[in-house]
Formats: C-alpha cells, sequence, structure tokens
C-alpha cells in the first residue's frame, strides 16, 4: 500500500463484508428494518403470513375432530398444533421468501446490496428475518392459544419443540432462496414453492399422522423436508418419538437444510438473467 | 501509485444453463489501463463494448475470466472486504426497492456502510432534498440516478465507480452530476465513469480508454486520442470550377460540390487554401475548420471496428469503406 493513499480506515483492516469475516448487528439491522417496512406496505404478502395459517388451523381442526385418532396416541390438539406450526413455516417463512428474494433480485436490489459493504450471509439473512420474526410469533401465538383452547398443554419435550422450530425455520430459508435461484420471475414465485408446499401437505403429516399411511409409502415419506420437523414437533408433546427416530429426524432435517445451503451457494443468481 | 490496475482482463458469459462446453460469448477480451490516485478517468464505447462488464469486475461484482484487477491494491472480488468500505459505486440501473422512500433507502444504505453521512446531508448533496419522503417508484428517472449517486457518495469513497451516471437526466442534472464530480475530484477521490455523452468526457475525465468489442482500441487523454485524428476542412466549390484546379496537395473528397480535406497539418493546409482562393478570386461557400473532436475520433473508431461477425450496422460499415476508397 502506498502511504499517499488517503485514508482514515487502516487499510489493512476489513471493515466486514468478505464471505468469511464476522457478522455485523448494525446492516443487519439496517437491512431487516428496510425489509420489514416493505413487508408491511406488502398487503397480501402481510395476508397470507398473518392470516392463512390460522384460518387453516381452524378448518383442520374441524377435520381432525372428526377423524378417528385412536391409536395414534393424539388428541385433536396435538394432531391439529403441529400442523399449524408447519403451516406458518411453509406460508409465512418458505412461500413468503420466495417471493421476497425473487423480488429484490429483480429489482436489482440485491445486486446494489453486493456493491457495498454487506456481505452475502448479511444480505440474504436480514432479507429473511422478518419473514422468520412473523414465522416465531405466530408460532408461539399457535401454542399459547393451542395449550388454552385445545388442552394441549405444556409440551413434555421443550426440547424437541425447540429444535423442530428452529431447524424447520432455517430449512426453510435456505430452500426459500434455493427455490429463488429456480425462479425466473417475479411472477413465476407464485408458482415454484408449490412442489414443495403440495409434498408437505400430501406427505409431511402435517394434517394426517404417517402412521395411517402403508409403511412403504410412510417411509418415503419420511425423507421429505417438513416430515422431520412435523416429527420432532409432534413428538415434543406424544413422547413417541425414540431416541433413534429422534437422531434420524434431526440428521432428515439438516440434511435438506445443509443441502438447500449448497443449492443455494451453487446456485443462487444475484441479478437477473440478461 | 494507482487507484485502478486492470490487466489482461477478459470476462466471458457462459450461455444459458451454465456448462463448461466453451459456448457463450466474450465481452472482455483482454484489457489493460490503469487509474491514477485523484484521477477521473473516462470509459467509453457503443453499447456492447464491454465497458459495464469490465466495470463490473473492478466493482467486485464478478470474478473476471482471465487476467487480474486491483482496487486500490486489493482483489475487489475475492478482498470485498478490504475493497469495499472505500468504493462508493453507480450502477448502469438503481436497484432499489420501489416501495420505499428516497429517506428510508439512503438510511438503510447508511446502516450498512462505515463512516457513513447522514442520509439527509448527502440527499441535499445531490439536490434531492426536498424528495426524502417520496416514494422511490415516483421518482424520475433523473432523480433516480441522484438517488443512486447520493448512495454512492454517502462513505466518502476514495475510488468512485459510475457506470452511466448522466442517462436520463435532464440538462440541469447533468450540469449538477458534472459540478459534483468535479468537486470529487477536487477533494482527491479517483472516479472512473463510463458514459455516452463524449462532451462530459471531454469535460471531466483527465483520460480516458475507448473500448471497442472488448478491447481497448485508443487510450490517453483526450488530446492524444484525437491528435492522432486528422482536421477536417469542408466547404462547397463554386459551380464553375473542378476539383481538380485545387492547389492542395493534401487528398480531398468531392461529392457534388461539396469538398471535404482531412490533414494533419491543419494550418498550412488551410493558409494554402486560402491564399489560393483569395489569388483566385474564389467565394469558399460554408467553409469549415475544425480540429478532430473526440467524438469524431469516438465515430471513427467506432465504425472501423464494424465488422460483419459484429453484428453490427452494416451501411455503416459499407459508407466507411467508400470514404477510405475516395482517400485512397
Amino acid at each position: 500500500m502506498s502511504t499517499t493513499s488517503a485514508t482514515t480506515a487502516n487499510p489493512l483492516k476489513p471493515a466486514g463484508g468478505g464471505r468469511a469475516s464476522t457478522l455485523s448487528p448494525r446492516r443487519i439491522r439496517a437491512l431487516a428494518r428496510a425489509e420489514l417496512t416493505l413487508l408491511v406496505r406488502n398487503r397480501a404478502s402481510l395476508f397470507v403470513a398473518l392470516l392463512l395459517p390460522i384460518v387453516l388451523t381452524f378448518s383442520t381442526k374441524t377435520a381432525a375432530e372428526q377423524a378417528d385418532l385412536s391409536g395414534t396416541g393424539l388428541s385433536v390438539g396435538t394432531a391439529v398444533l403441529p400442523g399449524s406450526v408447519g403451516m406458518v413455516l411453509l406460508f409465512a417463512v418458505y412461500s413468503n421468501l420466495v417471493g421476497v428474494y425473487v423480488a429484490r433480485r429483480e429489482e436489482l436490489v440485491l445486486k446494489r446490496l453486493r456493491t457495498g459493504e454487506a456481505n452475502d450471509v448479511e444480505i440474504l439473512g436480514a432479507a429473511a428475518l422478518p419473514s422468520v420474526a412473523i414465522g416465531l410469533i405466530q408460532s408461539a401465538v399457535l401454542l399459547i392459544g393451542g395449550a388454552l383452547l385445545l388442552d394441549t398443554g405444556v409440551p413434555s419435550r421443550p426440547d424437541l419443540l425447540v429444535a423442530g422450530l428452529l431447524l424447520g425455520t432455517l430449512m426453510m430459508v435456505t430452500l426459500a432462496a434455493a427455490s429463488a435461484a429456480v425462479t425466473r420471475t417475479a411472477e413465476l414465485a407464485q408458482l415454484t414453492p408449490m412442489p414443495l408446499m403440495l409434498a408437505t401437505f400430501a406427505g409431511s403429516g402435517l394434517f394426517v399422522p404417517l402412521e395411517v399411511f402403508p409403511d412403504t409409502l410412510a417411509e418415503v415419506c419420511r425423507w421429505l423436508p417438513m416430515t422431520p420437523v412435523t416429527d420432532l414437533l409432534r413428538g415434543a408433546w406424544t413422547e413417541q418419538l425414540s431416541g433413534m427416530e429422534t437422531l434420524r429426524a434431526l440428521a432428515v432435517a439438516v440434511g435438506w437444510t445443509v443441502l438447500g445451503g449448497y443449492a443455494l451457494r451453487k446456485r443462487f443468481r444475484w441479478e437477473p438473467r440478461r | 501509485m494507482d487507484a485502478i490496475e486492470v490487466e489482461g482482463l477478459r470476462r466471458r458469459y457462459e450461455a444459458a444453463g451454465g456448462g463448461t462446453s466453451g459456448s457463450g460469448f466474450e465481452a472482455v477480451r483482454g484489457v489493460s489501463f490503469s487509474v491514477r490516485e485523484g484521477e477521473i478517468f473516462a470509459l467509453l464505447g457503443t453499447n456492447g463494448a464491454g465497458k459495464t462488464s469490465t466495470v463490473e469486475v473492478l466493482e467486485g461484482l464478478a470474478r473476471p475470466t482471465a487476467g487480474t484487477v486491483r482496487v486500490l491494491g486489493f482483489d475487489p472480488f475475492t478482498q470485498r472486504a478490504y475493497v469495499r468500505p472505500r468504493t462508493g459505486v453507480m450502477l448502469q440501473e438503481g436497484g432499489f426497492p420501489s416501495e420505499l422512500s428516497v429517506v428510508e433507502t439512503a438510511t438503510m444504505w447508511a446502516g450498512v456502510t462505515s463512516e457513513a453521512r447522514p442520509p439527509r446531508e448527502v440527499l441535499e448533496l445531490v439536490g434531492l432534498g426536498t424528495r426524502c419522503d417520496v416514494r422511490v417508484k415516483q421518482l424520475s428517472g433523473g432523480e433516480r440516478r441522484r438517488l443512486d449517486l447520493a448512495l454512492a457518495l454517502i462513505g466518502r469513497p476514495e475510488v468512485l465507480f459510475l457506470d452511466e451516471p448522466t442517462t436520463g437526466m435532464d440538462p440541469e442534472g447533468r450540469r449538477d452530476m458534472a459540478a459534483l464530480v468535479r468537486e470529487l475530484r477536487a477533494e482527491g477521490t479517483t472516479v472512473l465513469l463510463t458514459t455516452h455523452y463524449l462532451e462530459e468526457a471531454e469535460q471531466l475525465a483527465d483520460r480516458l480508454a475507448i473500448m471497442q468489442a472488448g478491447r481497448v482500441v485508443a487510450a490517453g487523454t483526450t488530446e492524444q486520442v484525437v491528435a492522432e485524428r486528422p482536421s477536417r476542412i469542408s466547404f462547397r466549390m463554386p459551380a464553375d470550377l473542378h476539383a481538380r484546379e485545387l492547389p492542395l496537395s493534401v487528398p480531398a473528397a468531392v461529392d457534388g460540390r461539396r469538398v471535404s480535406i482531412r490533414t494533419h497539418e491543419l494550418q498550412p493546409v488551410l493558409t494554402e487554401l486560402l491564399l489560393w482562393a483569395r489569388e483566385a478570386g474564389v467565394r469558399l461557400e460554408s467553409l469549415q475548420a475544425r480540429s478532430a473532436s473526440l467524438e469524431e475520433a469516438f465515430l471513427e473508431i467506432a465504425q472501423a471496428g464494424h465488422r460483419p461477425e459484429d453484428g453490427g450496422d452494416t451501411s455503416a460499415h459499407m459508407s466507411t469503406d467508400a470514404v477510405t476508397g475516395v482517400w485512397a
């Protein structure tokens, strides 16, 4: 370095921004605050994120009341609640974030942000924060509401509940970014979340416990991304998850998160295709 | 010391879908130049010449396919943490969430910038002081460029990248931009700008480079770039005179009654012409004599560079040929 370069900062000391550098709370706060403002101004997203999971909870509750839960070890409450939290993760976090990432990319916001000091993790992480916060708050509301209205009580294995919530959230964020990578336009962002959402509805035990499926089908479904999350959440109340099953659920959830992170690293685009 | 060093830079875009088949398009084909500290350097070229592809590598947005790039002594891609706090970037096209207000956008940017100026102060500086609470989507094209500039300046950068900063601006905006860039130079900021407006480059840039099909085809000060180009004299011949009666030793092109002379010795040739005209009692109508301008140099380079494989404008290509035919 030349000594003639007029700079106030020590040029050898990075101010952050590199992939390996530490995260800056100040930068994350600034980006997340802007993203929250945008979320509040986007009525459609806000509606989907805030109301849909609640509405769906009520409709599944009605269905669960008519279902035969004998032999599953579930009550109406513990059958409905894990599914509702799963839906919160799908709608408020996953589906919403696919739209956010694609919109920011297509508006060239991501490209612009990358010219600044924020690093990639900060940019993507901060954009996810408002959705994640809404997802976690809603989950808390559902859990409290369940305890009060559906007599689920306090889960006997809160560690599984926390693990399911955190892993599920992290997985949804990485899968959302990975999905955004294969989404070419903002319009298509309505469509690309569908495969994961439909697969989850059908096969991850959100509404129907996998125990009622034929064995081979249930086995296949256990490898779906959201199944371990539902298993962990449900296990928090039923205590029917064995040690092996718990480990397997954790491994599958971590596996999908890592896979999402890998795809995102390899495929994520910071600007629109030419 | 050079604030920016570019050595043998190549940048290839892979064809859609990726792959390593070697397909794709090479937008930058071996570019080298350097920008001294505190200098204003302009990168000129027609659309598709590779200016933005080059600047994006300097901004650290893309990895070079080959060659090396240094900004303030660092690799802007792999060492971005060292470079970013000291550079300001104005992309060719904004990149702001349309639903944020002007001041919200600037506040966000200040939050990701070390030692940032107060958002309102910098908005005032670019003339957006009264537009703070307007949503970005309601701004005019010129106002967006001003906002973009405000963000680029918020961290008091040592090196400023301006990619077509005045596109979409009205004349007043362009004048303000030019004044601001001059002020920044006075403070010691290094500025790399690309532009379509040649007079802008002529007025602002200490040195410039003209790019053509991914290569630098001319570089230096405006004077140096223009010096290699001939000056031009043109007039209309009186109807009763033939071109061959002209006394000139230099080749002249005649198109009907219109005569053009291109020369590297403007003064002696012009003197000879005028003395001859006085003695012969000839009146030279619409007489013009001018040194080569950057615009002329640019157009000449741009046209000479058009080859059929570039898919360029073939009519321009043809007419260049026709003109050179006459000169030969």
